[in-house]
């Protein structure tokens, strides 16, 4: 789908979500909602760089790092892909702290999701690098480039455009897995809804506008995940890179 | 031995020369115990049958393809070795960059670097590996692209370009390394019939116009014997036969080369 049908998507939610929130039935649940889509915004968005230096540091060790970087980047992938995200969570949130460290709330969230999801990421890196043509790198040999050359200005501007709609799939993901942070204390969007529906019940109008708010914050990075490809892809043929 | 010597002794060393190389690929032998000199300024054309190793020649040439045995020279010296202690040990990194940079390469399906503009594709390797100026890189770019008649696509991006404008583009970013030896693989063979001509133009032109040595692969037979002051045909990974285009178009004297000239004349 293009970014006008998108962006006219994201306009009718905003919409819908503006009505509602003014509206007599849905409007006492309003602020109280916000604010816990605040905190899910900023957990998504500190988790999402981590996850994006995480993913390109350890999916470019794994391919061309030293040996030992390299068994530290796949024992770092495996272990966070390979275990749950709310595992993960809770061991940095409860058995953390018997090690003697303990971290507030809002980190654990930002380093439990953000690990989570960089360990995913690094495929997506390293994928897209291995995507790029042989022949891009045989090019890069007959001009004399270094390898380190070759990477920073030929390789990675090309597996970088491969690399958007992705990451754009993880970021979304990882968006969605924040409701799991409801459950190491954090008042974002999943635990007011939940707080909110155990105290009043209308399960109906609380659900709808949560809805909602997910739907926009996704919708958002949708979008912005295309028009950065756009950017990005500018010049290239559609499909695969020559 | 001073600088001034040094150049003097040099015109006498073949600019290239390949002793006894071989490679292979597992079991299969690609190309066995090759022996080739290039002069300076000269223009070889490798002519021969698909799997007779011509392509790997330059390949290797270009550092793209390990060999597996001997040893290639180029401009006098050792490229794929190295002297140490008086022993001649498997060259280093950079080493083999040292060398490598007086041998530039355009290859059958161009290789352009398609997220950059005809001139970034251009200006790349000069700023990042010979360290030059934008400006300066810009305007020797600029006035290669003149030369191979494209001064007017240098904002192009290689999609918005034809293949044969593409081959172009990749012919003046390999000559703006200023190589002394260029290497040109097949460079025809994904165009179009109508856009061969162009490029073999420019190939013509440079040779006119400069002192490159230049080895070639290529199937136009027609190119090769009126451009190529040498005509080496190969077959199974050695050189069957080699001579001045007249001798080997017009009075070829091995079997395989008669066989391989007929296939070729009967196909058009």
């Amino acid at each position: 789908m293009g970014t006008f049908s998108l962006s006219v998507m994201l306009v009718g939610a905003v919409i819908t979500l503006a009505a509602l929130a003014t509206s007599h039935t849905f409007s006492v649940f309003f602020p109280g909602l916000l604010e816990g889509a605040w905190l899910t915004v900023q957990i998504a968005v500190c988790g999402s760089l981590l996850a994006v230096v995480m993913g390109t540091v350890s999916g470019l060790a794994k391919l061309y790092g030293p040996r030992p970087l390299r068994w530290l980047a796949v024992t770092y992938i495996e272990i966070f892909r390979g275990t749950s995200a709310l595992v993960q969570l809770f061991w940095l949130f409860f058995a953390l702290p018997l090690f003697g460290i303990s971290l507030e709330p809002f980190t654990v969230a930002v380093l439990g999701l953000g690990l989570n999801v960089g360990a995913y990421g690094a495929e997506v890196v390293r994928g897209a690098v291995q995507s790029v043509s042989r022949s891009q790198w045989e090019a890069t040999i007959a001009l004399n480039m270094t390898r380190l050359q070759a990477l920073r200005r030929i390789i990675l501007p090309q597996a970088f455009i491969a690399m958007i709609p992705p990451w754009g799939n993880l970021f979304i993901e990882l968006l969605k897995s924040t409701a799991l942070v409801s459950l190491i204390t954090l008042s974002d969007l999943a635990f007011k809804a939940q707080e909110m529906n155990q105290t009043t019940m209308r399960t109906i109008p609380i659900f709808t506008l949560v809805l909602l708010m997910y739907l926009v914050m996704s919708l958002c990075i949708t979008i912005g995940m295309k028009r950065l490809e756009k950017t990005a892809a500018k010049g290239m043929p559609r499909g695969r890179s020559v | 031995m001073t600088m001034a010597a040094a150049e003097q002794l040099a015109p006498q060393q073949p600019m290239v020369r390949f002793e006894n190389v071989s490679k292979r690929y597992g079991n299969l032998v690609v190309l066995d115990d090759l022996n080739l000199e290039v002069s300076r300024g000269e223009k070889v054309a490798i002519i021969g049958p698909s799997g007779s190793g011509k392509t790997t020649v330059l390949r290797m040439l270009m550092t793209l393809e390990r060999i597996d045995g001997g040893v290639i020279w180029v401009d006098g010296e050792p490229m794929t070795h190295m002297m140490q202690g008086g022993q001649m040990v498997p060259a280093a990194q950079k080493h083999l960059r040292r060398v490598r940079s007086k041998i530039g390469m355009v290859f059958q399906h161009f290789n352009l670097f398609p997220h950059m503009t005809a001139l970034q594709n251009c200006i790349e390797a000069p700023i990042t590996v010979l360290k030059m100026s934008r400006k300066e890189a810009e305007a020797r770019a600029t006035e290669l692209l003149g030369m191979v008649g494209l001064a007017d696509k240098k904002g192009h991006y290689p999609a918005q370009l034809s293949g044969g404008q593409q081959q172009r583009v990749a012919i003046a970013r390999a000559l703006a390394m200023r190589p002394k030896v260029m290497l040109f693989d097949e460079v025809t063979s994904a165009l179009d019939p109508e856009l061969v001509g162009e490029v073999l133009h420019v190939i013509r032109q440079l040779g006119a116009e400069h002192d490159l040595t230049m080895l070639m692969v290529t199937h136009q037979m027609g190119f090769a014997k009126e451009f190529a002051d040498r005509v080496c045909f190969f077959y199974q990974g050695k050189i069957a036969e080699q001579g001045a285009p007249q001798e080997l178009f017009g009075a070829p004297k091995n079997d395989r080369t008669k066989q391989f000239l007929r296939a070729v004349l009967e196909s058009g």
